[in-house]
């Protein structure tokens, strides 16, 4: 991972006296991907969720199928806090690749599981180190040679179960839910759960620095992925074509959405599909079967990362010019280029806001949260057809691809709106329309369907300049008028998007913005730097471009405010400048760029730094 | 309501008829087919199919109210407004019409889909689209427009420009040139004709055979660009198509709901059976060519090309229907646009369902 030992003093609890800390702990594994440590992780996670602690997972791994060093951490913590920790309490030491890098990295003190045949490459003495004989303990209990490579990570799961106090009945439940239909499976599984766990109690010191005790925070609340959470939502909006090409970190959203859809969405009398999924040639093909979609009347989506959107940017061009619904997902990774496929970043909010060529704007739903995911999908299907335009939610990898704790969620209340749309009967009644004119003040036309059966109801849909009767038009007038409107409607739309959460302190001293996946680590950061450092914060979390207007009242009630972002060119920030270029000097950026997720010392140190106001 | 009524659309209101004009069978006149007034050269091919264009849809009686009209960008591209001003056009981006018309598709398979798509549109730009359009069976009859050159942007080879043509500068097409046919044989097109926009009398039952054909339906019409590639030298020159232009036969287009009246002798005619009962009789001339043999069908393009061969007629129709991608998907009949709340969003006891199973 870092290189270099962390000697930064963490933002975790030490104990002077041998007393462990309770239910709070960075756990973190490094194996090869390809190993099927991702289950033993997971058994891990769900064991501690089972006994009622709050907990997360990230999976840090790398572009590739099988072979390369991948790290799972999980942090469980009593007050909620699961953002990542740049240092773990308690490390997995299996993979040859890393394991000089990973033990170098770790801090003072902390604990190493080390694998037996990787201790050779133990340098330090400053850590509290068991050697374990994983080759040893499999070979025990797993007859199959062929088998054991997977087998073994089981072994760890039972020595960090001992280690953590875990109790042996939980485990031995997640497992039976990990492979759930596999009874073998799961029977060889538990029994190298057991074998490490008998394993440790025998050889291993009494004293455990960290351990988990039951509580009752997890009671109720589900565990999943931002890419699952989404494809529910999208189910739920009433999605009836998606279109995609694969590309990490968005495939798993599209192969949610399959297996949901598939199960779900089928005729009761007919056994047939009320959607259609397309797996497309090319992101340019997505995007064009999803407006293509939106113009006949579908509710329609795709999911991609940068390099798709990148591609899409012509006919985004288009379908906001023609005004045609569609729903873009970005789930964001690290670029430019291809980048780290299978980090995360916040770095396509400015290219993805003005996405195309000419003026172009977007509105961006901005989640962070499962339960967002779920809700922004329907109310992008939602806010696409009632603006006829295209609209991204932006997302990441670590909100789509990690695992998230979330209250179940609630089904829609609030029935489809289905947008400006007229029938025959409607064109009967007012002996026409005109497809671009602003009727209403809002900058949103009334649009046909094709197949309306109506004399009036037809127009001609193009990507060139047209008056507001949908006819072809060059006229200078014609031209400004329509960018004119379109810059109404955009606007117009931003106190109709999800309004920011803002959250006060009393006598704040600093301010910040964020949105995404930073809420987690700005979370703990503002309990960090009011109860450590005596400096409470106001923070807004913003959850659409454009911004409401209360952020502008949020900036202006602030001499400074930073927002912070997992991007190097603060691109919100300059966003946010743009939008109010009166008080743009009042904004600045924290930032975080380095594709791990960020984490609350970033935001802590950024604050302390220059984001606090003299005392 | 009846589109020639006098309400309909300006485009339908201007024919003050001293006699009436005649209708088809859903009782539409011509007129109701009618679009505007092209903006294009004079002389140009595309405004010939254009005309057929509009005869085809008129005389098998298709509502204009049924049809979509897709098209790319270019010369070819303009042209899905001069015809049927009654039905929706979607004139998108430069060849991405192919993945547009998809999505409208499946947004509403009850609407009729023609894309009207130039050589530079699907030849080169929108390739891949063209090809993944064919591999998915979806029911579109897709006509190329196609002169060997970017009229547009005034003259540029396109990808179809054969071998040894000349640009209106002088110098000469070295690159292979691009034959949609032959690609859209083997991406498994089931219906592949070539034709040439001075040649009606072939080209309309074409198209009709291609409307009827149900699938994925590719019409390759050599249509001279009389501004920019007409010079001596050009092999898609009005007067190179003209004097090369070889039908393989002499085609005939009999619609499910009229008999069939010629009489034909033992051998001398092939009929092609389309899904919905129409037949395209082929009748014999100087070859002796079976479109219904894929090997063939190949063969005969490549042939065509290395002789250089304006071969035109039904190249290809597969004796064996494919699923269209409609039924690929295993769609519900209604138009998925169109399905109310209750059938697109599950009950709540669903959501529970799955929320059960990530606690």
């Amino acid at each position: 991972m870092t290189a270099s030992p962390s000697t930064q003093p963490a933002f975790r609890n030490t104990t002077q006296d041998n007393e462990p800390v309770i239910n709070d702990v960075v756990i973190q594994v490094a194996t090869s991907n390809g190993t099927g440590s991702q289950s033993a992780n997971l058994v891990l996670l769900r064991t501690i969720f089972q006994m009622g602690v709050p907990v997360g997972g990230k999976n840090m791994f790398p572009s590739n199928i099988q072979g390369l060093p991948t790290w799972f951490t999980i942090r469980a913590n009593a007050q909620g806090w699961t953002a990542r920790r740049r240092d773990a309490d308690l490390f997995v030491a299996m993979n040859v690749e890393s394991v000089e890098e990973d033990i170098a990295a770790l801090r003072p003190g902390a604990t190493l599981v080390l694998h037996a045949d990787l201790e050779k490459h133990l340098t330090r003495d400053d850590l509290i180190v068991h050697v374990v004989p994983f080759g040893r303990l499999v070979a025990e209990v797993c007859p199959d040679a062929r088998l054991r490579r997977l087998v073994v990570n089981m072994i760890y799961v039972g020595v960090v179960a001992w280690l953590l106090e875990l109790d042996m009945e939980e485990v031995g439940r997640a497992i039976a839910k990990q492979f759930s239909g596999k009874p073998k499976a799961a029977d060889l599984n538990l029994a190298a759960a057991r074998a490490g766990h008998a394993w440790a109690e025998a050889n291993l010191p009494p004293h455990r620095p960290f351990v988990i005790r039951r509580m009752d925070r997890t009671a109720g609340k589900i565990i999943m992925d931002g890419n699952t959470a989404m494809a529910l939502g999208l189910m739920y909006g009433g999605l009836t074509v998606f279109a995609w090409y694969p590309i990490t970190p968005s495939s798993s959203l599209a192969e949610a959405l399959t297996d949901f859809m598939a199960k779900y969405r089928h005729d009761a009398e007919t056994g047939k599909a009320t959607y259609a999924i397309v797996q497309a040639e090319d992101e340019l093909a997505a995007i064009g079967i999803v407006t293509g979609a939106g113009w006949a009347g579908a509710r329609a989506a795709t999911a991609t990362s940068g390099p798709g959107i990148s591609l899409m940017a012509e006919i985004v061009g288009l379908a906001h010019f023609a005004e045609i619904p569609a729903v873009v997902i970005d789930v964001q990774r690290v670029g430019p280029s291809t980048g780290l496929p299978t980090r995360t970043s916040q770095g396509d909010m400015m290219s993805a806001y003005y996405l195309s060529h000419g003026d172009t704007r977007h509105p961006l739903l901005i989640p962070a949260t499962l339960a967002e995911c779920y809700e922004f999908a329907m109310q992008a299907l939602d806010l696409a057809e009632r603006l006829q335009t295209p609209v991204f939610i932006m997302s990441d990898l670590d909100l789509g691809m990690n695992l998230w704790m979330s209250e179940p969620f609630a089904p829609p209340t609030r029935p489809m709106d289905r947008g400006k749309v007229l029938t025959a009967q409607d064109l009967d009644r007012l002996g026409g329309f005109a497809r671009y004119r602003d009727v209403d003040g809002d900058g949103i036309g009334w649009r046909t369907l094709p197949g309306t059966r109506h004399p009036k109801a037809a127009y001609f849909t193009q990507g060139a300049g047209h008056d507001d009767a949908a006819k072809r038009s060059e006229k200078p007038a014609d031209w400004q008028n329509n960018l004119d409107r379109l810059r109404r409607k955009i606007d117009g739309a931003r106190n109709n998007l999800p309004q920011p959460a803002i959250q006060t302190m009393d006598n704040p001293r600093a301010a910040l913005i964020g949105y995404g996946t930073s809420d987690e680590a700005i979370a703990e950061a503002r309990h960090i730097l009011a109860t450590q450092h005596a400096t409470p914060t106001d923070y807004l979390r913003l959850r659409a471009l454009p911004p409401a207007d209360s952020v502008r009242e949020f900036i202006a009630a602030h001499s400074r405010v930073f927002v912070v972002e997992q991007n190097r060119d603060a691109q919100v920030a300059a966003i946010l400048q743009a939008e109010y270029p009166d008080l743009a000097p009042r904004i600045g950026g924290i930032v975080h760029y380095n594709g791990l997720p960020l984490d609350a010392h970033t935001v802590v140190e950024g604050v302390l730094s220059k984001g606090s106001y003299a005392p | 309501m009846s589109i020639s009524e006098p309400a309909g659309a300006p485009a339908v209101a201007a024919a003050p008829a001293a006699k009436p004009a005649p209708t088809n069978r859903i009782g539409e006149t011509m007129a109701a087919y009618k679009g505007a007034a092209s903006t294009l050269c004079a002389g140009c091919g595309h405004d010939s199919i254009t005309s057929q264009l509009i005869k085809a849809f008129f005389e098998m009686g298709i509502s204009p109210y049924d049809v979509a009209k897709m098209s790319g960008i270019g010369c070819s591209s303009k042209t899905t407004a001069y015809f049927m001003s009654l039905s929706h056009g979607f004139n998108g981006v430069h060849g991405r019409a192919a993945a547009i018309a998809t999505g409208s598709y499946l947004a509403n398979r009850r609407l009729v889909h023609v894309c009207v798509s130039g050589d530079g549109d699907t030849a080169s730009i929108g390739l891949g689209h063209f090809l993944h359009m064919l591999r998915r069976n979806l029911p579109i009859v897709y006509v190329i427009e196609n002169n060997g050159v970017y009229g547009l942007t005034k003259g540029q080879f396109s990808a179809t420009a054969d071998k040894g043509s000349t640009h209106k500068k002088g110098f000469e097409n070295e690159q292979t040139p691009i034959d949609c046919c032959a690609l859209a044989i083997e991406m498994g097109c089931e219906y592949v004709a070539r034709s040439f926009s001075g040649d009606v009398k072939q080209l309309v039952p074409l198209l009709k055979g291609a409307l009827a054909h149900g699938g994925s339906a590719v019409v390759d019409v050599v249509s001279p660009c009389v501004t920019f590639n007409n010079h001596e030298g050009s092999t898609k020159s009005l007067k190179f198509a003209r004097e090369n232009e070889d039908p393989l036969h002499e085609v005939g287009f009999v619609p499910y709901y009229e008999p069939i009246t010629a009489d034909y002798a033992e051998g001398t005619t092939i009929t092609i059976d389309l899904p919905d009962q129409s037949k395209l009789l082929l009748r014999k001339l100087e070859h002796d060519y079976d479109p219904r043999d894929k090997i063939r069908a190949l063969e005969l393009c490549h042939r065509a090309q290395e002789e250089r061969l304006f071969l035109t007629g039904l190249i290809y129709h597969s004796p064996v229907r494919g699923r269209t991608l409609a039924e690929q998907m295993n769609l519900v009949d209604e138009p998925l646009a169109h399905l109310p709340e209750e059938r697109v969003r599950p009950a709540a006891e669903v959501l529970a369902e799955v929320m059960e199973a990530y606690r």
